[in-house]
């Protein structure tokens, strides 16, 4: 729950000490945002800037997407003991439903995404039931789903191979950018919408930390250092007003990225605020005392299941939003790009651990890795020996913060 | 005193934020057995992990001279070379593995590059009659109860050729019968040449079969006492325990009268399809406002199995019978509606299935209860923190702060924890399964006390207990299960520790 591990802090302790105890403290969270910069920084430099330039940065984003998507929900599922490997295929085949949908049965695109959502959100309960009902392990229903829905894409697919989409509207969800404010002579080279949602949410941050700053100070409770405070303040604003102004000088912040973070904060939320979100890391943490503790441990992997599986309808939809098409293969491999990202953003296959924020760094780690070789034209099967390695430090990483602090 | 096989010297260690030990010195003579007591975080499993390698050398400070020779245990397979053999509380054995291969896992008999499995069964056997344990060595471990197991966890030690066996609490889980049991088999072994270190929170046990008593307290050496030379009783080990002399280990409650009945039992029947068979045949019970209602019985009785048929019944039993909270007849299909009804159950197992044991102190007292702290579902994690910090100072819960993680802390700290989680949804009936398992005199004494101030505020209490001073000591009435019935109930003035004995095994 604490962002930050608060101690009493003694007054003599020296600026420097004081950080440098922060960082320690907090060494495991930091750990990621510190590799995800390293990593970026490393490109950076290999592709002579390429890496860093406003194109790029916007495109590793919309990249990041749909496997991000995936992340957030499957950290949920590793987080209360469980896997699901049926997300990749589900993806794919959810995404030609919405192509069929659109191209074959000419619904329109406000009715077909609820749509597909439901879909989704059904077929994840169909996964949970034999897993909540029966006792049978995750990994069992799950890789039957794999099978399944990898078969009911092949089904739909076969006709016609890859199915074209033209709804202008769907394909921006993958493609377009949110529009600028019309009418400002200033500025013209700059995406001003971007640069105000960038400002606002810089400025909605300092206020939510004041706030809670001031209620801790209410209530007695430690807080950090005036100076610490100010000094993260300064970096997070620092790091969002970046990212902003880069993408500001493209073509702004696109759709994906919109729905992306929109299902970050929400989980974020969900999962650090709310019952909801304690009861699911209760069941993680010991299914059997969530159990005497009044919470109904089924009721937690129907939930679980089923925002997985809208999750993967979402994944479907961005992916084929982004390749404006259907195809037979889309999806292949997705749910261990998911669970990887997840990983190494710092989940644990204990259950109980793990948050939706790291799994965002792991996805946005992982693309990264791939985009950044890219550029630098390593080949496919060194790529694929990179990540993995990645992979195993991130979680040999993680293993070991969390021993240190024991 | 010739030299001791063991010898701990000035044995410190720290571990972030907390001195676990300062300046420990401990010596243990060849074939004695000898007691360390003392309360929860004195430091005793600490002393014991430095000993058996569990912490490195160059963990701690201060020197281990085992046989005369200093030691640097870099891991427990050098204290294992050496001869010295740790059995914990929590068994190490595998549930799903025969007796056999228990005993001679990682330490399997070869023929070339195969297991000797004849050979291994051969051994296993004349194992098990050291330890006087008669199961068929092919039985799996999980079919065994606890008392066995233990023994068969001791044959596991004896397998190999030990000098020094160290129990960590060996009777915390069995019922006095098995426990006379073990006693004896350490005397049998003493005998024989073991010298043998016991860690034991039952104070009755240790004058039983201590030659000398160390006394931890507070990370340090209080003192060692020669149980020869008559210095050892209960009132003496517990004023060096908790610097203080405890008269009275149950504290004394205020007369009060008792209100109308607020939970009552009827023909309660329960059959367990997991099991395939019933575990609870035609109680009726009742508990009245006020009250403590002690539930006497051995391991297995099915104590542990009513209470969690009444609370929601979790394990799915089929009930057949009826159940009246405050009058009113109720079901319940799951432990909130328990809960919500006004019941709570603290577990005898608060590891297993009490406490969250990653997650920290405050996320434990609150989970469940999370309404209290919460508005439109979303939680106040200050309220929350306001709400813990209560609990602590009201309880005494010894915790640097609500935020440290309950795996971190002394099981009577997290006892403490558990009781606070279920005062905090505020019942009128609690349910305390095994309160004190495990836990030291210091924090007993606080748990009764706690109990006695809310039966005077109107809780009712049933108490599930194996040990019978605890029944007598604190019950207004107890009611004695046997073989999943109830085999009698008896006034508190006319109860005794035989009269109970013979209930409970009748």
């Amino acid at each position: 729950m604490a962002v930050e591990n608060l101690q009493s802090v003694p007054q003599r302790e020296s600026f420097l000490n004081n950080l440098q105890r922060v960082l320690r403290e907090n060494l495991r969270e930091y750990g990621m945002y510190i590799a995800l910069f390293a990593i970026m920084l490393i490109f950076t430099i290999t592709t002579n800037g390429t890496f860093i330039s406003p194109r790029n940065l916007s495109n590793l984003l919309n990249q990041t997407g749909y496997i991000g998507v995936l992340a957030v929900g499957m950290t949920l599922v590793i987080v209360i003991r469980h896997i699901d490997l049926s997300v990749g295929f589900l993806a794919g085949f959810l995404g030609a439903v919405a192509a069929i949908a659109l191209s074959s049965w000419g619904l329109p695109v406000y009715l077909v995404i609820p749509l597909v959502l439901v879909l989704g959100t059904v077929a994840g309960l169909v996964t949970a039931f034999p897993v909540a009902q029966l006792g049978i392990p995750s990994f069992v229903a799950s890789l039957a789903g794999w099978l399944i829905y990898r078969g009911f894409l092949q089904q739909v697919t076969e006709g016609t191979g890859t199915i074209i989409i033209t709804d202008t509207t769907f394909n921006a969800i993958g493609n377009a950018f949110i529009p600028d404010i019309p009418g400002f002579g200033i500025f013209p080279e700059v995406h001003k919408l971007t640069l105000l949602l960038g400002i606002t949410a810089i400025g909605l941050f300092i206020a939510n930390e004041i706030n809670d700053r001031r209620k801790k100070i209410a209530y007695n409770f430690d807080v950090l250092s005036i100076e610490i405070m100010v000094l993260k303040l300064v970096f997070v604003s620092i790091v969002i007003g970046g990212i902003t102004w880069v993408l500001a000088n493209y073509n702004g912040i696109s759709w994906t990225v919109v729905i992306m973070l929109a299902v970050v904060a929400v989980y974020h939320f969900m999962t650090t605020q709310t019952v909801l979100g304690r009861q699911i890391y209760a069941v993680g943490g010991n299914p059997d005392a969530a159990e005497l503790s009044g919470i109904s441990v089924k009721r937690t992997i129907y939930l679980v299941f089923a925002s997985m599986g809208a999750l993967s309808a979402l994944s479907g939809i961005l992916f084929a939003s982004r390749l404006t098409s259907a195809s037979t293969t889309a999806g292949t491999l997705f749910e261990l790009d998911a669970i990887a990202a997840a990983y190494v953003g710092g989940v644990s296959a204990a259950g109980g651990v793990g948050r939706v924020t790291g799994s965002i760094i792991g996805a946005l780690v992982m693309t990264s890795l791939i985009n950044g070789m890219n550029l630098m034209g390593v080949g496919i099967s060194y790529q694929y020996i990179v990540r993995g390695a990645v992979l195993a430090a991130a979680v040999i990483f993680d293993v070991y913060t969390r021993r240190v602090r024991r | 005193m010739n030299t001791p096989l063991l010898e701990m010297r000035s044995i410190s260690k720290t571990f972030p934020g907390v001195k676990a030990l300062n300046d420990v010195s401990f010596r243990v003579a060849q074939g004695e057995i000898h007691c360390l007591v003392g309360e929860n975080g004195a430091g005793k499993s600490t002393l014991m992990k430095i000993l058996s390698g569990v912490y490195p050398h160059g963990d701690y400070t201060g020197d281990i001279l085992f046989g005369g020779e200093i030691q640097r245990f870099q891991n427990i397979s050098d204290s294992k070379r050496v001869g010295i053999a740790i059995i914990y509380q929590e068994l190490a054995l595998i549930p799903e593995m025969t007796v056999y291969e228990n005993i001679f896992l990682g330490n399997e008999i070869r023929k070339g590059a195969l297991i000797d499995w004849n050979e291994t069964i051969v051994r296993a056997n004349e194992m098990l009659k050291t330890v006087r344990l008669s199961v068929n060595p092919s039985t799996k471990i999980k079919d065994l109860g606890v008392g066995k197991q233990q023994l068969v966890e001791i044959a596991k030690a004896l397998s190999r050729d030990i000098k020094l066996l160290i129990l960590d609490e060996p009777t915390a889980a069995l019922n006095e019968d098995d426990s006379e049991n073990l006693l004896e088999l350490l005397r049998g072994l003493r005998n024989q040449g073991v010298t043998c270190i016991m860690i034991s929170h039952k104070l009755r046990e240790v004058i039983a079969i201590a030659d000398s008593v160390t006394v931890l307290r507070d990370g340090q050496t209080i003192c060692t006492l020669d149980a020869h030379q008559g210095e050892v009783s209960e009132q003496v080990l517990i004023k060096h325990m908790v610097g203080r002399a405890i008269d009275n280990i149950y504290p004394p409650r205020t007369a009060h009268e008792f209100g109308d009945v607020v939970l009552e039992v009827k023909d309660w029947s329960a059959y367990s399809p997991a099991l395939g068979r019933a575990v609870l045949r035609n109680i009726d019970f009742h508990v009245r406002r006020g009250e403590i209602v002690g539930f006497a019985g051995l391991m297995g009785s099915g104590r542990t199995e009513l209470a969690l048929s009444i609370f929601g019944n979790s394990t799915g039993y089929q009930i057949t019978g009826d159940l009246f909270v405050k009058g009113q007849k109720r079901t319940f299909a799951q432990p909130r509606q328990a809960i919500d009804a006004g019941i709570a159950y603290v577990t005898e197992d608060r590891k297993g299935n009490g406490l969250i044991l990653i997650q920290d102190v405050k996320e434990n007292i609150t989970l469940a209860n999370l309404r209290a702290i919460a508005r439109q579902s979303v939680i106040d994690v200050n309220a929350e923190i306001k709400v813990a910090n209560e609990y602590k100072t009201s309880l005494n819960i010894k915790t640097p702060s609500v935020e440290q993680r309950v795996g971190n802390l002394s099981g009577g700290n997290q006892q403490k924890v558990a009781l606070g989680k279920w005062l905090f949804v505020q019942p009128d009936v609690l349910i305390l399964d095994e309160p004190t398992r495990g836990i030291d005199v210091g924090a007993k004494y606080e748990i009764y006390t706690f109990m006695n101030r809310l039966v005077e505020q109107g809780m009712s209490i049933i108490m599930i207990s194996s040990e019978l001073p605890e029944i007598l000591g604190m019950s207004d009435r107890v009611y004695i299960v046997s073989g999943g019935r109830l085999a009698g109930e008896l006034a508190i003035a006319d109860a005794t520790q035989e009269k109970i004995m013979q209930l409970a095994t009748s």
